[in-house]
């Protein structure tokens, strides 16, 4: 008994034996989570190559709905999903430095920051469904001639904004997981990977929304 | 685990470009630019993609495997784009019948 437990090799705490040390260890699961962001990427992709074709077509109707796109709150949504990502990155800060406490602050604020998009995301919506612009039956446009092309549009609104709000809450789910793994000691400064990957995963949404908001809201410029 | 970690000052210089941008943006969009309206906001987006990219998702310190994926889905998207834009661009430049 005593000879085979001489006989076994010691790991960094952390560490899976199939990798060579720690580092190799990170760098493969940043690796995976970059492949699973591409075809993150490839999805949103086609929603946005889908804008690209139906804008070129129909210029000056998209132009129109975005007299009808609430701004201020789109524009205040871009700065809190900013602020969310920054308040991530400091929790992957808090994690290497093993601040325990640091840590799960900046993942409870980044928390109820993802809360606040989601909030104002429904406060949108509901604008949108009392001012009847919801693609569909009821779908009422003040511009008769753009009638059937501001639709398009406002389904794209809704598509695109919608797989992102999707998005958004499998990232609130996810660090709900993160906190209470920091808060049973899950995490140490040899091994946080999930902290640093759920980061990435939520920088990726904060991108997506980075090129939504000038797309959606602000097509049409005078106003 | 890694890289030595980074100062809070660069994360928030970073932040606060984020946030300038986010003003930038709107106020061109009140300008009357013509075509240049869109340039100007798409240059701006991918400004501030690039810094998150960079500095929030650290890839500038990631390994080469990681950067070579990351342009490759960049490369794979700039194909998406190009070949959609040049079928639906090109349409109406060669005489003959219409079947769209």
């Amino acid at each position: 008994m005593g000879d085979s437990e001489a006989t076994l090799a010691v790991h960094e705490p952390g560490l899976k034996h199939h990798f060579d040390d720690s580092a190799q260890q990170f760098q493969s699961s940043t690796l995976g989570m970059w492949v699973f962001l591409v075809t993150e990427l490839m999805f949103f992709g086609g929603m946005f190559g889908g804008y690209t074709v139906y804008r070129n077509m129909y210029p000056d109707a998209f132009a129109s709905t975005s007299h009808f796109m609430n701004v201020p709150i789109g524009a205040i949504n871009t700065g809190v999903l900013i602020f969310s990502s920054f308040t991530m990155v400091m929790a992957v800060r808090s994690a290497q430095l093993g601040q325990k406490k640091v840590l799960i602050a900046f993942l409870i604020f980044t928390l109820l920051l993802g809360c606040l998009f989601l909030t104002l995301k429904y406060v949108e919506y509901h604008e949108k469904w009392v001012d009847h612009h919801i693609p569909g039956p009821g779908f009422q446009y003040a511009d008769t001639r753009y009638f059937h092309q501001a639709q398009i549009l406002f389904f794209l609104y809704f598509a695109m904004t919608g797989m992102h709000a999707i998005h958004m809450i499998v990232g609130v789910g996810m660090l709900i997981v993160l906190i209470s793994m920091a808060a049973r000691n899950r995490f140490t400064q040899a091994w946080y990977t999930p902290v640093e990957m759920i980061g990435l995963y939520w920088h990726f949404v904060d991108i997506v929304w980075i090129f939504l908001f000038p797309l959606l809201y602000l097509i049409g410029h005078t106003k | 685990m890694t890289h030595p970690v980074v100062p809070i000052k660069t994360y928030a210089a970073v932040f606060g470009a984020l946030l300038a941008l986010t003003i930038t943006t709107v106020a061109v969009s009140k300008l009357e630019l013509g075509e240049f309206n869109f340039v100007a906001a798409m240059t701006i987006a991918v400004i501030k993609g690039t810094l998150v990219v960079m500095f929030f998702m650290d890839v500038r310190r990631a390994t080469s495997l990681t950067k070579l994926i990351v342009g490759a889905g960049l490369f794979w998207m700039a194909i998406l784009f190009v070949f959609v834009l040049s079928d639906y661009a090109s349409r109406g430049w060669l005489p003959g019948p219409r079947w769209f």
